[in-house]
């Protein structure tokens, strides 16, 4: 199985290094070399630098056909970008993005897009802790939809080997990734 | 028409003012406080000094009811969320993206977004007009640019091969003058039968390079 992280910030690598550890061939892409000292020295999967919105990138690292595709760099859109990179271009099977904006990760989730919130999952963990009711939405959100395909430009259009499929399912992403800037 | 630009960058500023004067209503996103600030005080009261990606604020701005929504920042991800967020979650029905990085361009299509225009594409496209793929190379200008001197290197396929150059009706404000035949130029002489591999050299007006190139490259074809 694998599985391409964009962003390796503390999810991100923490991320890395469960699915590592499971057995998954993964990659993890950051803009900064930096953020690969939270890798732990075990992890033996492959940890490239590059922008992680860049179809050229993301291809040559070996992106393409992935399993699992999952968007967690601190930038909303980077990461919504991403996750449909991965879906429409790159053929991943199933992907997420993290979306720390509530409103944008409820509508990318109608777009087909799995999203995660931060805000809503703090919110509610923190409400759920003090005994109060918690809101309606725990933070993950599963596609309502298949991924649209909203134009006229043909998926092939897009690359070598795209194969479009609407994400489905969730993961669990939570804990402290710095904040959008 | 109203009109909601993201992005107050030089061409969000821009574009902008000149909405404004052609009478259209029009408000301008800018995240910036400091920029914001800078052109509320230019341009006035449009401005307004939030996030245009956030779903909470483009409401606010009236995405819900806006004709346009154009994203001009100088981040193509931003573009693309504010577009499909304007065009998906508010309903808009015209969205225009600037898209920095040209390979994007196909994947914002894809994704639902109305007009992409790509800087760096247009100014790409300019360039390769002037670079000899086509086997036609600018040497110099001459005056202020009303002449320049060009080189046709004569491949297979060209159909002056085998003509005299003197025979060709080269167009009118265009004078070949020179041959260089494997590295010696010699000056065209009335029997001068041109063959694979010279490079033709010829004066004229930019304008007449069209018609030249039919002459001494043939048909278009991708180098």
């Amino acid at each position: 199985m694998k599985a391409v992280i964009v962003g390796c910030g503390r999810v991100g690598a923490g991320l890395a290094d469960e699915l590592d550890r499971a057995g998954w061939q993964v990659l993890i892409i950051d803009r900064v070399s930096s953020a690969f000292d939270r890798l732990p020295s075990s992890f033996g999967g492959t940890a490239l630098r590059g922008d992680g919105t860049d179809e050229d990138t993301l291809r040559r690292a070996g992106a393409a056909g992935a399993d699992l595709f999952l968007a967690l760099t601190e930038g909303d859109n980077r990461n919504i970008m991403a996750a449909q990179l991965g879906i429409e271009a790159l053929g991943a099977k199933w992907t997420m993005a993290k979306c720390n904006d509530p409103v944008r990760a409820e509508a990318y989730a109608h777009l087909g897009i799995a999203t995660v919130c931060r805000t809503n999952l703090m919110t509610t963990a923190i409400l759920d802790h003090l005994g109060q009711a918690t809101p309606a939405h725990s933070g993950i959100y599963a596609p309502t939809s298949h991924h649209a395909h909203t134009a006229t430009v043909a998926a092939s259009a897009l690359g070598a080997g795209a194969t479009a499929s609407g994400a489905a399912g969730v993961g669990s992403a939570g804990g402290t990734t710095p904040t959008e800037a | 028409m109203f009109v909601l630009v993201v992005g107050g960058g030089k061409v969000g500023y821009y574009l902008t003012k000149e909405l404004i004067e052609s009478g259209h209503e029009v408000a301008l996103m800018e995240k910036d406080r400091g920029r914001a600030e800078q052109i509320r005080d230019e341009i006035g009261s449009v401005v307004i000094a939030q996030d245009g990606c956030e779903g909470k604020y483009l409401r606010e701005a009236g995405a819900n009811r806006a004709d346009i929504v154009t994203a001009v920042t100088g981040d193509d991800e931003d573009n693309l969320v504010i577009c499909q967020m304007a065009k998906h979650h508010f309903d808009v029905p015209r969205t225009i993206a600037r898209v920095n990085n040209p390979k994007n361009e196909a994947l914002f299509r894809h994704l639902g977004v109305d007009e992409i225009i790509s800087p760096t594409r247009m100014i790409l496209g300019s360039i390769e007009q002037d670079i000899p793929v086509h086997e036609l190379l600018h040497l110099a200008a001459l005056g202020v640019g009303e002449l320049e001197i060009i080189e046709a290197h004569l491949q297979p396929g060209s159909p002056a091969i085998g003509k005299v150059a003197l025979d060709l009706s080269v167009p009118k404000g265009c004078s070949l003058f020179g041959v260089i035949r494997a590295g010696v130029p010699t000056p065209l002489r009335m029997d001068t039968i041109l063959a694979e591999g010279d490079k033709v050299i010829a004066i004229g007006r930019p304008d007449c390079e069209a018609q030249l190139r039919d002459q001494l490259i043939g048909e278009y074809t991708e180098a």
